[in-house]
């Protein structure tokens, strides 16, 4: 097997606030492998975003990551110093987030916060950098790049503004892009033309992406395999086909039911029963979709739980072409699966 | 620039609503400048009387208005009762004295605010956060006229560092050539760099129980402006592009923390105007703010009204600079 690009194991994070500390995330642990495309599928609040931030180093004052090793290409990014830091991330992985417009300095040019980012990682004189911040807007395929480099996020749409977002976060040729909700804060029709311009652009390149998104459907079209978060926890990790086809953890398969495009009339569509446990309990169950699931044991309030090797997977699965033969089991954390 | 012009043609409906006010203010105040001009035990009702009628007072307000109206567009803005002076020679020897020392204070309070302001954000919870608030409060809690006579009373009075607070200069010397009417600068000018230090040492006390008072609004308001721009998205997406924090903290925050602080500072400047009156006082400046007050005592309507008038002015004339100054930081604003 191949080694992954980026490979967090046993991630735990909490949030210091008035009302106590909340456990973000326990024990998240999941890989990425090279040139692939990964899908973190969750609703609100199930620890998707704090998952991208810790990567990334960008957690609020609040948070603490208690223990975990988050590895990127073999070395472990927590531990390195601030400074080498600040050089890795940008330059070997780097975000795009939600909303494209508050994303962005609202006073200062587009251009310059590109060109910002390239002077940072690879210094050079500034009619280089122009031009480079002109190719970076020109590969997402912004009309004009020239004209557009002095505009200001407010003169743009909001689908220009991400496609910034996207060329500031391409412009050093990562290694690994992180995709926060990427298409949440644009209309549908805008949705499409950004998550193929994605999706062209890593493959493109061989860059790994791990798409963060509470849509299923939109993360099914797209992504090599996919990761379901339930309440801080990795639930279920398969390969997209696989799990769409056979769900073996119920969170997922109510997930599942829950989209409107994956099931053939609109009485089938089914709401996820309760809300997310209060992350601020000291009792929670080893499993915290435990208490909204209907499939519950005696022995799934027993014990810790730990992410294993779905058994007796009834089907193979066929996967993309390029993907290589990275981690593809099925995993799952549930003492009684589907 | 033509902007620029259209604004100040919009304030000329302001102006006049200040001049209508002004006079009917004065109006209103308690007391009959006659009786108090004619104020001498042999004076009879007739003479109080004559007296009236020259100063113009037996005539129905309206004509007065319209009278007074009428001069000011000649840019006459009457004569003082008191002084026996045109108000407008008044103002040209007591407005530099006044503007001096708001702009000396101004520019302390602004070179201590911002950078306290912006580190305390920096290093929340820090000595420099604490002593930050220690000074606001302090600031906002103090009156003008406190601050000034125990600055008075420590510096001059116990240590004997500052000079005795008796107006703008050593009375035995020499006011330098007027240029612009600013001591210090005219004192450059004439390149006596004596006359300048003296002229600045009796500013220092002044100037500082000022800008104790301007220091308040300024620092709160550049440390939590600075705190809401850290924390905002785009803060985020320049750490998570790997940008050094030099680079984050003076292109990114600070630029976009000043867009508010520049308008507190506007309205900071316009407030201590008004908290020069007592300032003057108290440090016998010879300034308007202290000319005002007289005049108020001395029931003078003219350089009342006048005083008002020009602050109004300088007012408007700070509002302008702000929102210029806005404009030219923040590419979404216009005037």
């Amino acid at each position: 097997m191949n080694e992954p690009l980026l490979s967090v194991r046993n991630l735990t994070v909490d949030f210091a606030t008035r009302r106590g500390t909340v456990h973000v995330l326990d024990d998240v642990s999941f890989d990425v492998g090279a040139g692939e495309i990964v899908g973190i599928i969750g609703e609100s609040g199930s620890g998707k975003s704090v998952t991208a931030y810790s990567i990334m180093g960008i957690l609020d004052h609040a948070a603490r990551i208690c223990s975990g090793e988050i590895m990127f290409e073999g070395r472990d990014v927590l531990k390195m110093h601030r400074r080498e830091r600040d050089g890795w991330r940008g330059r070997e992985a780097s975000i795009i987030f939600q909303n494209p417009r508050t994303a962005l300095n609202p006073i200062r040019a587009v251009g310059d916060q590109i060109a910002d980012v390239i002077a940072r990682h690879t210094p050079a004189p500034a009619a280089e950098i122009r031009e480079r911040t002109i190719a970076s807007l020109r590969q997402v395929r912004i009309p004009d790049p020239e004209r557009r480099l002095r505009a200001y996020p407010f003169e743009l749409s909001g689908g220009l503004c991400q496609r910034i977002g996207i060329a500031m976060a391409l412009a050093c040729k990562p290694k690994l892009l992180i995709a926060d909700e990427p298409t949440t804060g644009l209309d549908v029709t805008t949705q499409a033309v950004i998550m193929d311009l994605i999706q062209g652009l890593v493959r493109e390149k061989g860059i790994s992406v791990a798409l963060i998104t509470h849509d299923i459907a939109l993360a099914s079209e797209y992504c090599d395999r996919l990761i379901i978060m339930h309440a801080g926890h990795v639930v279920e990790v398969a390969p997209t086909a696989e799990i769409i086809a056979n769900p073996r953890h119920p969170y997922t398969e109510k997930l599942l039911r829950s989209v409107p495009s994956l099931v053939d009339s609109i009485d089938e569509l089914q709401a996820i029963d309760g809300s997310l446990p209060d992350l601020r309990r000291r009792d929670l169950p080893p499993c915290r979709f435990a208490e909204r699931c209907s499939r519950r044991l005696a022995e799934c309030d027993a014990g810790r739980l730990t992410l294993e090797l779905a058994l007796a997977a009834p089907q193979p699965c066929t996967l993309r072409k390029g993907t290589g033969p990275l981690s593809t089991p099925h995993l799952i954390a549930c003492k009684n699966p589907l | 620039m033509s902007r620029i012009g259209i604004r100040l043609l919009s304030t000329i409906p302001t102006l006049f609503g200040v001049i209508l006010v002004t006079f009917l203010l004065t109006r209103v105040l308690p007391g009959d400048p006659a009786v108090f001009f004619a104020s001498n035990p042999s004076m009879t009702q007739a003479d109080i009387e004559a007296v009236r009628t020259s100063l113009g007072l037996d005539r129905p307000l309206i004509v007065q208005f319209w009278l007074y109206l009428k001069a000011l567009l000649h840019g006459d803005l009457g004569n003082s009762l008191s002084t026996g002076q045109k108000v407008t020679t008044e103002f040209a020897n007591r407005l530099p004295a006044s503007a001096e020392l708001t702009i000396f204070a101004f520019v302390i309070a602004t070179a201590v605010a911002l950078p306290l302001g912006v580190i305390a954000a920096l290093r929340r919870g820090s000595f420099i956060d604490h002593l930050s608030r220690l000074i606001a409060t302090l600031g906002v809690s103090m009156p003008t006229f406190v601050t000034g006579l125990l600055l008075i009373f420590f510096f001059y009075f116990l240590i004997g560092w500052a000079p005795e607070p008796i107006g703008r200069l050593d009375p035995f010397m020499f006011e330098p050539e007027r240029v612009t009417g600013l001591y210090t600068v005219d004192a450059l000018l004439a390149g006596d760099l004596e006359l300048f230090w003296a002229a600045l040492k009796q500013m220092v006390l002044p100037a500082v129980t000022m800008a104790l008072f301007a220091l308040a609004p300024l620092t709160r308001m550049a440390r939590a402006s600075m705190l809401e721009t850290l924390g905002s998205e785009f803060i985020r997406t320049a750490r998570a592009a790997g940008l050094s924090r030099r680079k984050i903290i003076v292109t990114y925050a600070f630029r976009n923390a000043m867009l508010p602080v520049v308008t507190t500072m506007g309205m900071t400047f316009s407030y201590m105007l008004g908290a020069n009156v007592l300032v003057e006082r108290v440090f016998s400046w010879p300034g308007v703010g202290a000319f005002a007050i007289d005049s108020i005592i001395n029931l003078d309507y003219a350089p009342l009204q006048g005083f008002m008038l020009v602050m109004a002015g300088i007012f408007i004339l700070v509002n302008l600079t702000t929102d210029i100054l806005i404009t030219l930081i923040d590419p979404r604003s216009s005037l």
